[in-house]
C-alpha cells in the first residue's frame, strides 16, 4: 500500500492544473443530441494531445500512446473534476469498440476505426440485445446468410442507444444458424446508413426515449466487415461486455453523486430544520458514505491489479452489481430527502435538479437490468467466482419436440 | 501508488493464517469455549512465537515496528480462525497507548513483555465511547474510583490499560488493592470481556495521555473488529459454498439451485469491497492521519451490517445444520455478534462520523 503522490506525481499533477488554469474558459459547448458538438470534438483533440484522453491508446492508432499508470489517471480525473471541466468523451465506441479493436481487429480495423472514433468523428452504437434474447443474449436470432462476398443482414434489435445519431454499429448476427448457440454468431461492424436500416425510438418509464429499436431488412455487409472470425462473435461481445460492466459500476460516479446529495441536505430543509441536521437522514448519509468508500478504494485495488496484469478474480466480477445498486441507493436517499418535493417532474413548479434525481431512480434501476441484470450477475460471481455449480439442463421430456 | 498488500504483508498474513488453522481448530477452539477459559495459552504462546503479539511494539522494544495495517490483517485471520487469543486489546490497543502516552520507564517494562506473549493487557476505553449502567471511571490525582464495562482482554489479564472520564489513560497491574474483575459472558466465548470496579485504586498514569491519543487508541480498536469481522465473514461463505456443494436435496447438490446460489454470491458481494475498506482504513491510520478516525467508523460501522448479514445468511445456506452446535458455525455467528457492538455500535458509531464531518452537533 502506498497511496502517497511522489515528486513524479506532483510536477504531472502541477501540469495538469496548468492545463486546467489556461482552458478554465474553454469549456465545450454540448451538442444536445446523441452527437459530440464541434466544439466537444476540438476539446476531445486537445485532450488527447495533451494526454489527458485516450491516454493509453497508442500513438499510430490516434491515442497518446502513454504507459498505463492509475495515479496519473486519477490525477487527471480529480483536477478536471475540481476545475469543473469536462474529461474525454465517453461513448460506446470509445469505452467498448475501440478496447475490442485494439485487443482482436485487424491491423486494417485498427488503423480505420479508432482514431475517428477517439476524436469524436464516428459515433457508434451497440447492436446486441433483441426482444427475444436478452439475458440469453447468445439465443439471438438477427440472421446473416451469405450472398457473394456479403452478409444479407436481417432481424431487430433492442436496447439500442444513440442509434439515431450514430455512423456505425457493432452488431451480433448469426452467421452459422446450424452450430451450437455460442458458436454460431459473429461479431460484425457496418454504417447505420446501409439501406434496409430502419430506427425507431423507445420510450422507457423515465418519460424519454434513451433507446431505440433497430430493423434491419436485407442490409447488405460486405463480409471483410467481421471482427474476428466467422462463428466467433460470442466471445469478441464478452470480451466487450467485460469493459461495459466495468463502466456501468465506474464508483467515481457514486462519489460524484454523494457529494450532490451532501450539499443538497446542507440547503433543503423540512420546517425550517435542515436535513442534515437530521439524524435519521444523517445515519443514511453515512452509511451510503461507508459504501461508496469500500467501492472507491475497491475500484482502486483493481486499478492496481490491472495495472501488475494481475487477475483480481471475484473482486472484479462483484462490481456491476455492488455499483449499480449504490448508484440507484444514491438517487433514492436524494428523492427521501426531498420528500414531497423528491417527486416532482418534467416543468414543475418547485422542481429541484431538472428531475434528475428520479429520472434517475429510474435510469438505474434500467441499469441495473441491462448489461447483465442483477440475477445473471449473481449468477456469474457464484459459479465463475465461487465456483458452484451451474443450473442443471431440464430434461427433455419423451416425445417432445 | 499502489493499492494492494506487499509481499511482505502477504507472507506474514499467509505464515499466520496457516498457524492458526492448524492450531486454533474448531475442536481446539470448542474446548477452550465449553470450558470458559480466559483464552487458549497454548495458541496464544505460539501466535507470540511467531513475533505478532508484538506487531506494533516498536523494534526497540522488542516488536516488529509495523503498522495498523498489518495489525489488521492478523486481526482478519484470527476472526477467520475464531481464535480464542488476545489479539485486540493486548497486541494492539495497549501496546499503542503505551508506544505513544507511556513514559520511557513504562515502555521499558511493559511493551517488551507485552511483545513476547508473556504479560497480557486488558484495555477499558468503552465508557469514552458510551456508558452503559452509570459506569466510568474518574480520576483524582491517579487514584481510581467507579468502574469500566466491556473491557476487551480483560479475563485472564496481567495489566489494564484504563481511560478515565476526563482524557487521561492509566496503567493498573491486576492485583492492585481496591481493584475488582467480573468476568461478563457474551455469546461469544472465544472473547469473554470483564467488568472492572474501582475503590480507590491507585494507578500508574500514562503521562502523554491525551483525549486524541485515546481517540487514535480507539480507532485501532475499531479497525482491529471491523478485520476480525472480515476474517469471520469470508470463513462464513467459503463454509457455505462448501456445504452447498456437498449437500444433496431432490437429487441435486443444493448449490446448484440458483435460489441458495444467489445467496452465496450477494454475501461475496457485500464482504469482497468490505476488505478494500479495512485495508483503506488500516493504511489510513498509519499514513493519512487525517482521514484515521472517520476511516475506522466506516470499517467499523460497515462491516458490522456486512458482518451481520453474512452471519445470518451463511446459516441459512446450511439449513439445520447451521443451526446445531455441533456444526460449530456459531462460534462465527457470534463473534461477528460480539464485534457489532464492542466499542460501539455501527449507529453509535456513524453518528461519530457524521461529528467528525461536521454535520452534527
Amino acid at each position: 500500500m502506498d497511496l502517497a503522490y511522489g515528486a513524479e506525481y506532483e510536477t504531472f499533477r502541477q501540469a495538469v492544473k496548468h492545463f486546467t488554469d489556461e482552458n478554465r474558459d474553454n469549456v465545450p459547448r454540448p451538442s444536445g443530441t446523441g452527437r459530440p458538438s464541434d466544439d466537444q470534438r476540438k476539446w476531445q483533440e486537445l485532450l488527447i494531445k495533451n494526454g489527458y484522453a485516450a491516454r493509453t491508446i497508442p500513438t499510430e492508432y490516434g491515442g497518446y500512446g502513454a504507459e498505463p499508470d492509475i495515479l496519473k489517471s486519477r490525477i487527471i480525473a480529480e483536477e478536471f473534476t475540481k476545475a469543473s471541466l469536462p474529461l474525454g468523451l465517453a461513448s460506446q465506441g470509445i469505452s467498448m469498440l475501440v478496447p475490442t479493436l485494439l485487443e482482436l481487429g485487424t491491423e486494417e480495423q485498427k488503423k480505420q476505426w479508432i482514431e475517428p472514433t477517439l476524436k469524436g468523428e464516428v459515433v457508434w452504437c451497440q447492436g446486441y440485445s433483441e426482444p427475444g434474447s436478452g439475458s440469453d443474449l447468445a439465443s439471438l436470432q438477427t440472421k446473416a446468410t451469405e450472398d457473394g462476398d456479403d452478409f444479407i443482414i436481417n432481424g431487430q434489435k433492442i436496447w439500442t442507444s444513440t442509434a439515431q445519431s450514430s455512423d456505425m454499429i457493432f452488431c451480433l448476427v448469426r452467421t452459422e444458424p446450424d452450430a451450437p448457440k455460442h458458436e454460431g454468431i459473429s461479431y460484425l461492424i457496418f454504417s447505420m446508413d446501409t439501406p434496409g436500416i430502419e430506427v425507431r425510438p423507445l420510450m422507457t418509464m423515465t418519460g424519454y426515449a434513451e433507446f431505440n429499436e433497430v430493423f434491419f431488412t436485407d442490409v447488405r455487409v460486405p463480409k471483410s466487415q467481421i471482427v474476428a472470425e466467422r462463428g466467433q462473435g460470442w466471445f469478441v461481445a464478452n470480451a466487450t461486455l467485460k469493459h461495459e460492466r466495468g463502466m456501468l459500476g465506474d464508483p467515481n460516479q457514486a462519489g460524484t453523486r454523494l457529494a450532490a446529495i451532501i450539499d443538497l441536505m446542507h440547503e433543503e430543509t423540512l420546517s425550517g430544520e435542515r436535513l442534515i441536521d437530521n439524524p435519521l437522514f444523517r445515519d443514511r448519509l453515512v452509511q451510503l458514505q461507508a459504501r461508496v468508500a469500500a467501492m472507491q478504494f475497491h475500484g482502486m485495488r483493481l486499478l492496481t491489479a490491472s495495472a501488475k496484469k494481475e487477475d483480481p478474480g471475484i473482486a472484479r466480477l462483484v462490481v456491476k452489481l455492488m455499483g449499480c445498486e449504490l448508484n440507484h441507493q444514491l438517487a433514492a436517499l436524494a428523492i427521501d430527502a426531498l420528500g414531497e418535493l423528491g417527486v416532482l417532474y418534467e416543468r414543475s413548479p418547485h422542481l429541484r435538479a431538472g428531475g434528475r434525481w428520479q429520472r434517475s431512480y429510474m435510469f438505474d434501476l434500467g441499469l441495473i437490468i441491462g448489461g447483465g441484470t442483477a440475477q445473471i450477475q449473481k449468477n456469474i460471481i457464484s459459479e465463475r467466482g465461487l465456483g458452484m455449480p451451474r443450473e442443471p439442463k431440464p430434461a427433455r421430456k419423451e416425445g417432445a419436440a | 501508488m499502489e493499492f494492494a498488500l506487499s509481499e511482505e504483508q502477504r507472507m506474514l498474513q499467509d505464515t499466520v493464517g496457516r498457524f492458526l488453522a492448524e492450531a486454533a481448530e474448531l475442536d481446539v477452539v470448542r474446548k477452550s469455549a465449553e470450558a470458559h477459559e480466559a483464552f487458549s495459552r497454548k495458541i496464544w504462546t505460539g501466535f507470540a512465537e511467531l513475533g505478532v503479539a508484538g506487531i506494533l511494539v516498536p523494534e526497540e522494544h522488542g516488536g516488529l515496528g509495523l503498522g495498523i495495517l498489518e495489525a489488521a490483517l492478523m486481526s482478519e485471520m484470527t476472526g477467520r480462525h475464531v481464535a480464542p487469543i488476545p489479539f485486540i486489546g493486548t497486541a494492539v490497543m495497549a501496546p499503542l497507548a503505551l508506544a505513544k502516552a507511556g513514559s520511557e520507564a513504562q515502555k521499558a517494562s511493559w511493551l517488551p513483555r507485552l511483545a513476547s506473549g508473556e504479560v497480557v493487557a486488558g484495555v477499558a476505553v468503552t465508557e469514552v465511547i458510551g456508558a452503559r449502567e452509570g459506569a466510568g471511571v474518574t480520576s483524582k490525582g491517579d487514584v481510581l474510583t467507579g468502574s469500566a464495562l466491556f473491557v476487551i482482554d480483560g479475563p485472564g489479564a496481567d495489566i489494564f490499560i484504563v481511560a478515565d472520564t476526563s482524557g487521561s489513560l492509566f496503567l493498573i497491574e491486576a492485583g492492585a488493592q481496591g481493584l475488582e474483575r467480573i468476568d461478563l459472558t457474551t455469546i461469544d466465548l472465544t472473547r469473554p470481556v470483564s467488568e472492572l470496579r474501582f475503590e480507590g485504586v491507585a494507578a500508574e498514569r500514562l503521562p502523554d495521555s491525551s483525549p486524541e491519543i485515546i481517540q487514535q487508541v480507539i480507532d485501532a480498536g475499531r479497525t482491529m473488529i471491523a478485520a476480525d469481522t472480515l476474517g469471520a465473514g469470508q470463513m462464513m461463505i467459503e463454509k457455505a459454498v462448501e456445504y452447498a456443494k456437498e449437500r444433496k436435496q431432490f437429487n441435486r447438490v443444493i448449490g446448484s439451485f440458483q435460489a441458495v446460489k444467489h445467496l452465496c454470491a450477494e454475501m461475496a458481494a457485500e464482504l469482497e469491497p468490505c476488505r478494500s475498506l479495512v485495508w483503506y482504513a488500516g493504511y489510513a491510520q498509519d499514513a493519512l492521519p487525517d482521514e484515521g478516525s472517520l476511516m475506522a467508523c466506516h470499517a467499523k460501522a460497515h462491516l458490522s451490517e456486512i458482518g451481520r448479514f453474512v452471519a445470518r445468511t451463511s446459516t441459512e445456506v446450511h439449513g439445520g445444520m447451521g443451526f446445531t452446535d455441533l456444526v460449530g458455525l456459531h462460534y462465527w455467528f457470534k463473534r461477528i455478534g460480539l464485534d457489532r457492538q464492542l466499542l460501539g455500535g455501527p449507529e453509535r458509531v456513524r453518528e461519530e462520523a457524521a461529528r467528525l464531518q461536521g454535520w452534527a452537533a
